[in-house]
């Protein structure tokens, strides 16, 4: 989340889409509906009317896959009806920017595709510069070559009858949403957008968040109380593995994971550092070579030195343009290419895309290792139904593993609140917590490099390891320490103390930091500060229910980012009632601005988006893998044929394998017309690994269900509670109907589009409940992330006879 | 001063959080349950389910109106199912007078299964449930022995949203009359469920019929409220017993 929990409080309009914010989040709607009590509208648009619906101002059911036709719309209505914050835009936007004369957008395609390798060539979606290497400008937003012109442009298409017409939802109701939701484009007014998995699980799932940005920084929304583009996140820990890079493609704090190109610490650097000649321009991630530092320097300690560049060459290398997402590798293990591995907290078994494929894939290796607190469809997979264990090459390692109760740790919530928690109680049994596994097993690792040797044995033997697991020692490493005596303003450190806040990492190596965005958490002036537990707070941070002295949270205690653009260039509030920062007699008042620096009008002051090279919120948005501006396509797997906007129905640069078990359903398929949709719900945890083994909650849902409309039941004769089996090329899915009005037909291109969905939390391992709804998902994906297209594909629905799965 | 709750389903997401933590609270044995077609689980209230959040949709033109209903026993000002336990087994009902929680103890073991027809018979709402194996009778306790500590009910306390309020009866009618001022603004059929009748006060935003059969109790004007209470009931339903094999 750019803002935080409680700063829900303060929106005057939200948007709710691709969430199910109520039933996922439920804390969510304690404020959300005291902001709804104060007069805020809360939309909420979903293919099905859920839980969250029911609490909101209106619900807007949506084909799902066409959330950017949805809001290719808005930005449309926004500019057209002049809706945006004009003074926001140009100062803070890169609407006035010039774009390369080259750039171009014809037929659904940018400029500089490839159709052979489906991959873009991106040197024209770039920005005009003048003599002194600045982005040109036009703040009149007249010239036809700058971002606003060819915005505007961009989403011409996108007119009412367009938008109806591919998203199924009435003119109406579309109008209805954009008045509501761009009635936010004035100071004093603050529009928030929730998120989640219904926005990424799909080919198009960074778009879809672009497009949102977009509207929100047209609507001045950004930097704000009561604004933002917040990514809910939950428990399995979204905001922890990304912060903390458990993904392929990044190392700690965001920075991207070295590839083969980049030899060394130097290559490195240059490649991955951001330059400007705006001085106005932060900038902020000029400063990366100092949070690589420390992160080598953490890693390797007394053994990272100048001389062996910090042991940047210990690190290993992905190969360039190779992708280790998921998808990429279960289908290498499918082939036979990996041998074993260790599986923490997942059940990959159940939760990934077309499942029948990933547990024939799982089949092929020699030994994998699975922590977990129960027996899963994972840890489980040799004895799945419909094979013999005989048959089984793989040996099974099974790692009883602690519950979160029973241990201690910080966790890191979606408003990047870390927090620290207490053991409740001892791990029952011989179960372990996942930080005495990981550090006992890598130095049973390091052992055996250390008696027997081996292939650049220092790149284990090195690191700077603990004997045993403490969970505060991690949160100082995190943190960092200064590895010599270090000066910082006044102060002096001494070598070994804790390093105060990410301002006085180095490059040098005389500081170490786990994940720089975490530096600041435990000092030697306050010690841990995820412990604080303190309500005080000044009047001004009161009124926006902002609590800086109640755990701490990152970067820097920020509860808002990008803060600087919630007061105009002068330093003053937009909205003076809700007032995020203030510069009062010389100095910032309130939140921890973004930066120290004056006001961006004075002469030392800088532009409020800092983490952006030149400074300005992106509505031209260079640097995804499919295009600067969102653009609708269709869901892999659709049922429409054709699209209003161009002629490429599909996204031309989405990820997919091919296997003779990946099969698709080609586009309007008779056989398989219906849209299928696949979600959670409050009473299960994501696979339902953890609380199907809890009575209580598998006693609230204790079966898998599809659910449907009862005029698409009504033409297939089926029942509400009837069994059902739901199928396409993939496999067949046993269900109980639940026929429901809260799921309603869709109008599209002059058709009827039924849509059913289906939660995936159900699988074999908890007898009769049903099984695995991934076995129906494709595994298509979107280009930037490798995340799956869960959200849409296309299915049958035929009424069964007596069910196996289910009983 | 007697309790009360405010139970304000304009804010209720169905979490089910309140049903759960009564489950936890009161250590009952989860049931085997089976999918319906619905998201309300278990069906009905039994003897392992203290509190039942039901769900009921219907649509008004072309809106959803999705209508949960976090059923519990009402703590009835003057209870019809103790004037009835009295008759049969002293002390199997009791009615505390300070937090005006009304307690089914150990004792209702001893009403016969027939005596028990005639106990949920006597409730408007369809409350009590007897557990078939031990022939006690039970429901809703207030959290009792919570609230004589000073603590909330369970189900208050893992209310995340505001719906599950508890209190001074004072100050929740005080709480329950602001609270219908405000939404009655946006939903105008909104009404406090029996609010002079019980301890469990709902605010309703839609028709009591939209949320559950026995939301409030079916009122006729023509006898006093105390024999009107005592003869209301007899709800069409299954037995313990089926329900329990479900």
């Amino acid at each position: 989340m750019t803002n935080h929990w409680v700063d829900l409080k303060n929106a005057d309009a939200f948007l709710i889409m691709g969430s199910n914010a109520a039933e996922h989040h439920p804390i969510s709607f304690k404020w959300v509906l005291q902001a709804k009590e104060k007069g805020a509208v809360v939309i909420h648009v979903d293919p099905k009317f859920s839980r969250t619906s029911a609490r909101s101002s209106f619900h807007v059911p949506l084909r799902s896959g066409t959330d950017i036709a949805f809001l290719g719309g808005m930005i449309k209505y926004i500019i057209e009806k002049e809706k945006y914050f004009k003074d926001y835009v140009v100062e803070y936007t890169n609407a006035a920017f010039l774009v390369n004369k080259d750039f171009d957008f014809k037929d659904g395609l940018f400029s500089g595709y490839d159709p052979q390798t489906r991959k873009y060539d991106a040197k024209t979606w770039s920005f005009e510069m003048d003599e002194a290497g600045l982005p040109k400008k036009d703040k009149s937003l007249q010239d036809p070559r700058c971002v606003f012109q060819l915005l505007k442009k961009h989403y011409e298409r996108y007119n009412l009858d367009n938008v109806s017409a591919i998203t199924g939802v009435s003119q109406e109701d579309l109008l209805k949403v954009y008045e509501s939701y761009s009635a936010t484009g004035v100071p004093i007014k603050a529009g928030t957008v929730m998120y989640a998995l219904g926005w990424t699980q799909h080919t198009v799932g960074v778009q879809n968040i672009r497009a949102a940005c977009m509207v929100q920084l047209l609507l001045g929304n950004m930097g704000i109380a009561g604004g933002g583009v917040n990514a809910l996140r939950g428990e399995p820990n979204v905001q922890g593995s990304t912060d903390h890079a458990l993904l392929y493609a990044n190392i700690p704090g965001y920075l991207g994971a070295p590839i083969d190109e980049w030899q060394t610490l130097a290559d490195y650097n240059k490649a991955n550092t951001p330059a400007t000649k705006d001085p106005k321009s932060a900038n902020w991630w000029q400063n990366k070579p100092k949070y690589l530092a420390s992160l080598l320097k953490g890693w390797y300690g007394e053994k990272a030195t100048a001389d062996n560049d910090l042991c940047y060459g210990l690190v290993p290398k992905c190969a360039k343009g190779v992708d280790y997402s998921y998808m990429f590798l279960f289908d290498r293990m499918y082939q036979g290419k990996i041998r074993g591995g260790f599986i923490f907290g997942l059940n990959p078994m159940n939760t990934l895309a077309n499942t029948h494929k990933a547990r024939a894939a799982m089949d092929k290796l020699d030994w994998v290792v699975v922590s977990e607190l129960h027996h899963s469809e994972t840890t489980d997979n040799w004895r799945r139904p419909g094979v013999n264990p005989k048959n089984m090459k793989t040996e099974y390692f099974l790692l009883p593993s602690a519950h979160r109760i029973e241990k201690e740790g910080t966790v890191t919530n979606s408003s990047r609140l870390v927090l620290w928690h207490h053991k409740a109680i001892e791990p029952a049994g011989q179960a372990k917590t996942f930080g005495f596994m990981l550090v006992g097993l890598m130095n049973a690792i390091r052992d055996k490099y250390i008696k027997n040797g081996g292939t650049l044995p220092e790149a284990i033997t090195w690191q700077d390891w603990p004997k045993t697991y403490v969970a505060e020692d991690w949160t100082k490493r995190l943190n960092g320490i200064f590895t010599k005596d270090t000066k910082v303003g006044d102060k002096e450190y001494k070598k070994g103390q804790l390093v105060p806040t990410f301002g006085a990492l180095a490059a040098d190596g005389s500081t170490t930091s786990l994940c720089w965005v975490y530096t600041g958490c435990f000092t030697e002036e306050d010690g841990n500060k995820t412990k604080r537990r303190d309500p005080k707070q000044t009047p001004m941070q009161e009124k926006i229910g902002l609590n800086p002295n109640w755990a701490w949270c990152w970067p820097v205690n920020r509860r808002i980012i990008y803060n600087r653009a919630s007061v105009d260039p002068t330093g003053k509030p937009w909205n003076p009632d809700k007032a995020v920062i203030a510069w009062e007699d010389g100095k910032w008042v309130g939140d921890v601005p973004d930066g120290p620096w004056p006001p961006m009008a004075s002469e030392n002051g800088k532009y409020p988006f800092i983490m952006q090279t030149h400074g300005f919120g992106a509505l031209f948005g260079p640097g995804r893998l499919d295009g600067p501006f969102p653009e609708h396509y269709e869901p892999v797997e659709t049922p429409v044929t054709s699209h209003p906007f161009s002629p490429q129905l599909s996204s031309p640069a989405y990820k997919f394998v091919s296997s003779e078990m990946d099969k698709l359903t080609k586009p309007g398929d008779p056989a398989y017309p219906i849209v299928l949709t696949t979600y959670n719900l409050t009473e299960h945890w994501c696979g339902g690994g953890e609380t199907r083994n809890v009575p209580n909650l598998l006693e609230t849902e204790p079966q898998l269900y599809v659910e449907m409309s009862p005029e698409l039941a009504n033409e297939k004769g089926i029942k509400n509670g009837d069994p059902v089996i739901v199928e396409n090329v993939r496999g067949k899915v046993e269900a109980i109907a639940m026929v429901t009005v809260r799921i309603r037909p869709f109008k599209v291109q002059g058709k009827t589009v039924h849509l059913v969905g289906m939660p995936f939390a159900f699988g074999w391992s908890t007898p009769k409940c049903g099984d695995s709804t991934n076995r129906l998902t494709p595994s298509v994906a979107d280009p930037n992330t490798t995340i799956f297209e869960l959200k849409a594909c296309l299915v049958n629905v035929k009424k069964a006879g007596k069910l196996t799965e289910i009983a | 001063m007697p309790k009360a709750f405010l139970i304000d389903t304009s804010r209720c997401t169905a979490c089910r959080g309140c049903q759960i933590a009564c489950k936890e609270w009161n250590e009952l044995p989860a049931n085997a349950t089976k999918q319906r077609g619905s998201h309300q689980n278990p069906p009905d209230l039994n003897p392992h389910n203290f509190k039942l959040v039901r769900f009921n949709e219907h649509l008004e033109g072309a809106t959803v109106r999705w209508n949960f209903f976090p059923d519990q026993c009402r703590h009835c000002l003057e209870p019809p199912c103790y004037h009835e336990g009295a008759k049969l087994v002293d002390d199997a009902i009791i009615h505390d007078q300070e937090t005006g929680a009304v307690v089914y103890t150990d004792k209702t073991k001893k009403i016969s299964a027939d005596g028990f027809e005639i106990i949920r018979d006597s409730c408007p709402y369809d409350i009590p449930r007897r557990n078939p194996k031990t022939g006690q009778i039970v429901k809703c306790t207030m959290c009792y022995e919570r609230v004589v500590r000073g603590m909330l009910p369970a189900c208050v306390k893992a209310c995340p949203t505001g719906t599950m309020n508890f209190g001074d009866r004072e100050k929740m009618l005080d709480l329950a009359q602001q609270r219908l001022a405000a939404v009655r603004k946006e939903y105008p059929k909104a009404l406090l469920a029996d609010a002079d009748d019980v301890n469990v006060i709902y605010l309703l935003i839609d028709e009591p019929q939209n949320y559950h059969k026995h939301s409030v109790a079916q009122k006729d004007q023509d006898i006093d409220r105390k024999l009107f209470l005592a003869r209301l009931g007899r709800p069409l339903r299954r037995g313990v017993e089926a329900l329990l094999n479900l």
